[in-house]
């Protein structure tokens, strides 16, 4: 029952997803291919963050099939901690290590969990830290950043690991306006890089910019999905219609 | 005694109460009534050796006169200036110690021939089996505290009841079952390492909810994150949530300290020569009881009040830490 | 907790983990060596030979293992109900060696529970009572603007906390007879745990009464209230459902620490477990006996106190 391995490196079958009587997800069926920039949005409660929780398994799938790279998600431990360091996390409250500095929580992973090099892991994640323009506070700690600093360490940490698709759930909801920019032009950099992104996200500008594909979710279902230039358009979606109307209304 | 503030104050000062003679007359009054129901025996027989301490009449106006001496006292302390206040209140507690030392009777020099045994010996065994019962305490708790917060339901059930057992046992009770218990299934243990283990396992069950408390309170996302970048349970344990909960840990365990010194006299009931016990029996061969436990008293005293203030301290350094 | 959606292998499949874990078991039992338990175990009266100690040790740690593996192969509420089944039998199993003489417990257990429960119910209730007059007392002394009655209450609890109970115990038990006061071990024990347990409330009180924000004080002030009526009427009045839950929590204790009177010669639960069965020899009876009831007695009162908690939350939550 396996998809074609060499077109999606994710892929949801008919995926559903229970909380308790609440179904947030309905029938979803998606296809992600290699090096895609796909950005999902719609209203609160539409299912968007459960839907990229599920692909990392932070939250179990309760009907249909989920595979990253070829990896069935199941319950069973073997196979889900690779498939975890292939999927690289950015949260909404970045949810960066405070006891430990910047440049350590990147190292946090690589040396702890995979058993790699000290000094190696060291200077790769200075080059990280390099890359989203925040070497200079590298032996901070994470309190004394900024958040849109903060956000931009947690981009780093997530890519430290070297995974193949890079989630990010709502990454400038919790940042003050002046900050968003640079935290976007972080993800944009690392978009023309290359790297599968997955993104939940209000910020249709980056959208319009960046995305491959934006998805528009309603009530756990896919409603709509097209081409950013087809999407901002003119919508055939009335709900869409709605929401994009109200979002750009600000 | 660290000074603690008053209640909003108001910027109107009321009337001070004890100016009204209603007042006045009842408080002096009730301390008549009591320091005759208590029998001013003693006071009279001090004060005046030769009179006839029987004597109902003779009660009756040492009680008025007790009486009327302490409403005036706090009158006339209620119309200093505050800073006055205090010290004067203090000196007056200083005063009524003396006084009591002397009504007493209490030989001094027998305080001074067998105080530092007590100072040495005593306070030496209880610091050092509260030092060890804390720190077996301290290792007990965290192992609870994490297996009853695992998914591993025989981790679970053993750490639920073994919390929900010594929480719910007197420490007296504990001591004794493990005293006289252990003997009958084998092992013979002997007082203080009876009294050791009671003390860790009885603490080590409260230290256990102050761990769990602590772990809970380090934010899901930090979880979350540490999933997400791959790591084990064990390790997201040992290197993430640990180190965050220690801080939140640390005073509600200089608490646990403190009252565990307290506890530890408790181990005088089986024999161990701590403090407690030789405050009892030291005095007893010669009826000088008063003098070794007021000694006593005054160590345990003068022994906690430094720890608290240690204690405030800590908190204070951990909450700053906390609002960096 | 935050359990992983995501479960590690079970590692007691492993035989060899197995293996190294039911080792670890029979070197610890092995170590320990207790004699009498496994005379009880192999139902003999002579000593147990080092052969002996080491077949029983493997026999015991290889039956825990075999449970453990095969506890961990049920499902989650199966595993719940027989993990506290075996503690269960466990306990009983615990009894059955003491062999203890049952017939003996329902014999005296009447009077354990007419004398011992009664009397110490009694004693931790009226203590209670008077710790609660005592704390309310000293903490409007301690937040008051009045000097004196601030320091005087400091120094109530200040003494009364930094002392042993047992030592408060002592001194007013063999303290005051030597003044006059001739005082015996039921009142001596009420007052002890009283102001002891008075020093603690007050500061629960304080803390109560100082989260009524300073707005009300405000509101009374300006409306002409005096310190005295504004607490009565206004401040009190709320500080009270603050204060209940932690109260409750005292009272637990108390029933608790009201064990510690037993050495001054009352009789309630705690002294009759170690009276009633020295002439015959019967402790562990006894003792066990008396500690069953503090546990349910506990329990019934952890049960009440949070249905309070649960209460007085909703309140404040509207």
């Amino acid at each position: 029952m396996q998809p074609d391995q060499t077109a999606s490196i994710i892929s949801l079958q008919n995926v559903s997803k229970f909380f308790g009587n609440f179904q947030a997800l309905t029938d979803v069926n998606l296809e992600i291919k290699r090096g895609e920039k796909v950005v999902i949005c719609g209203p609160s409660g539409s299912g968007k963050s459960t839907l990229i929780r599920c692909i990392n398994r932070l939250e179990a799938h309760n009907g249909g099939d989920i595979f990253v790279d070829g990896v069935r998600l199941h319950e069973r431990m073997k196979e889900i901690q690779a498939v975890r360091t292939q999927v690289g996390m950015v949260f909404q409250q970045f949810n960066l290590f405070p006891h430990l500095t910047v440049i350590e929580n990147l190292m946090a992973a690589p040396v702890w969990v995979h058993g790699k090099d000290k000094a190696k892991s060291r200077e790769k994640a200075m080059g990280l830290l390099d890359r989203v323009k925040i070497a200079d506070q590298a032996e901070k700690y994470p309190i004394q950043l900024s958040g849109g600093q903060q956000q931009r360490v947690a981009i780093a940490r997530a890519l430290c690991v070297e995974p193949q698709v890079m989630l990010f759930d709502e990454p400038t909801s919790a940042l003050d306006p002046e900050m968003v920019s640079e935290v976007l032009e972080t993800m944009m950099d690392l978009a023309r890089s290359g790297m599968t992104m997955i993104c939940v996200t209000h910020e249709m500008g980056f959208a319009r910019a960046v995305a491959d594909r934006v998805i528009f979710m309603d009530k756990g279902q896919i409603v709509d999905a097209d081409s950013p230039e087809a999407f901002f358009a003119g919508n055939r979606n009335p709900r869409a219609q709605a929401f994009l109307d109200e979002i750009l209304s600000h | 005694m660290r000074r603690e503030q008053p209640m909003y104050a108001d910027t109107v000062q009321s009337e001070n109460v004890l100016k009204k003679p209603l007042v006045f007359g009842g408080i002096a009054l009730v301390c008549a009534i009591v320091a005759f129901l208590l029998g001013s025996a003693a006071l009279i027989s001090t004060l005046l050796p030769t009179a006839d301490v029987a004597s109902i009449p003779l009660q009756l106006s040492a009680s008025a006169l007790i009486g009327v001496a302490f409403a005036a006292n706090l009158l006339g302390i209620s119309l200093l200036p505050n800073g006055v206040q205090r010290l004067v209140v203090y000196g007056q507690f200083l005063f009524l110690l003396i006084a009591f030392v002397l009504v007493f009777d209490l030989d001094m020099a027998f305080i001074a021939e067998k105080g530092p045994t007590l100072l040495i010996e005593g306070l030496t065994t209880t610091l050092y089996i509260s030092a060890i019962s804390i720190s077996i305490a301290i290792v007990i708790a965290l192992s609870a505290a994490i297996a009853k917060l695992s998914s591993n339901e025989f981790a679970r059930g053993i750490a639920t009841f073994y919390t929900s057992l010594f929480r719910g046992l007197p420490l007296l009770m504990q001591l004794y079952l493990v005293y006289l218990g252990l003997p009958q299934l084998g092992f013979f243990p002997e007082a203080i390492p009876a009294g050791i283990a009671a003390l860790s396992l009885c603490y080590g069950a409260y230290m256990t909810e102050v761990f769990r408390a602590g772990i809970l309170s380090i934010s899901r996302g930090q979880w979350e994150a540490s999933r997400a970048l791959g790591f084990g349970s064990g390790q997201v344990m040992r290197r993430i949530i640990l180190p965050q909960a220690l801080p939140v840990v640390i005073p509600p365990t200089g608490n646990m300290f403190i009252g565990m010194l307290k506890g530890s006299s408790l181990v005088s009931v089986i024999g161990v020569t701590d403090l407690m016990f030789l405050a009892r029996n030291l005095g007893s061969s010669t009826f000088n009881h008063m003098e070794m436990l007021l000694t006593a008293a005054f160590i345990y005293w003068a022994l906690i009040m430094t720890l608290e203030l240690i204690q405030s301290r800590l908190e204070r350094h951990f909450n700053k830490s906390k609002t960096r | 907790m935050f359990a992983d959606t995501v479960v590690a292998e079970n590692r007691l499949k492993n035989p060899l983990f197995l293996a190294g874990i039911a080792l670890a078991i029979a070197a610890v039992i092995w170590l320990l060596n207790p004699t009498v338990l496994m005379q009880r175990l192999l139902e003999q009266e002579d000593d147990i030979g080092q052969m002996q100690r080491v077949i029983v040790s493997g026999a015991v740690a290889g039956a825990i293992a075999i449970n453990l593996l095969v506890l961990s192969l049920l499902p989650r509420m199966v595993q719940r109900v027989l993990v506290y089944a075996e503690l269960f039998a466990i306990v009983l199993a615990f009894a059955a060696v003491f062999d203890l003489d049952f017939a003996f417990i329902v014999e005296k257990l009447p009077y354990m529970v007419s004398q011992g429960v009664v009397t110490t119910l009694y004693v931790s209730a009226i203590s209670i009572v008077i710790a609660f007059c005592v704390a309310m007392l000293a903490a409007i002394a301690k937040l008051s603007t009045s000097e004196l009655a601030r320091s005087v209450a400091t120094f109530y609890t200040s003494v009364f906390r930094g002392l042993p109970l047992l030592m408060q115990l002592f001194l007013i038990y063999l303290g005051l007879p030597q003044l006059g006061f001739n005082i015996t071990a039921l009142p001596a024990g009420i007052i002890a745990l009283s102001l002891y347990y008075g020093a603690y409330m007050t500061e629960i009180f304080r803390a109560g009464i100082m989260s009524i924000p300073q707005g009300q004080w405000e509101a009374s002030r300006a409306l002409g209230f005096g310190f005295g009526r504004t607490m009565m009427r206004i401040i009190l009045p709320q500080a009270v459902p603050v204060v209940v839950p932690p109260t409750g929590n005292m009272f637990i204790a108390i029933l608790k620490d009201s064990s510690l009177v037993s050495v001054i010669g009352i009789w309630e639960l705690m002294y009759l477990s170690r009276n009633l069965g020295s002439a015959t020899f019967n402790h562990m009876e006894m003792l066990l006996t008396a500690a069953a009831i503090y546990w349910i007695l506990t329990i019934i009162l952890e049960i009440g106190q949070s249905k309070l908690e649960r209460h007085y939350s909703r309140s404040s939550s509207r």
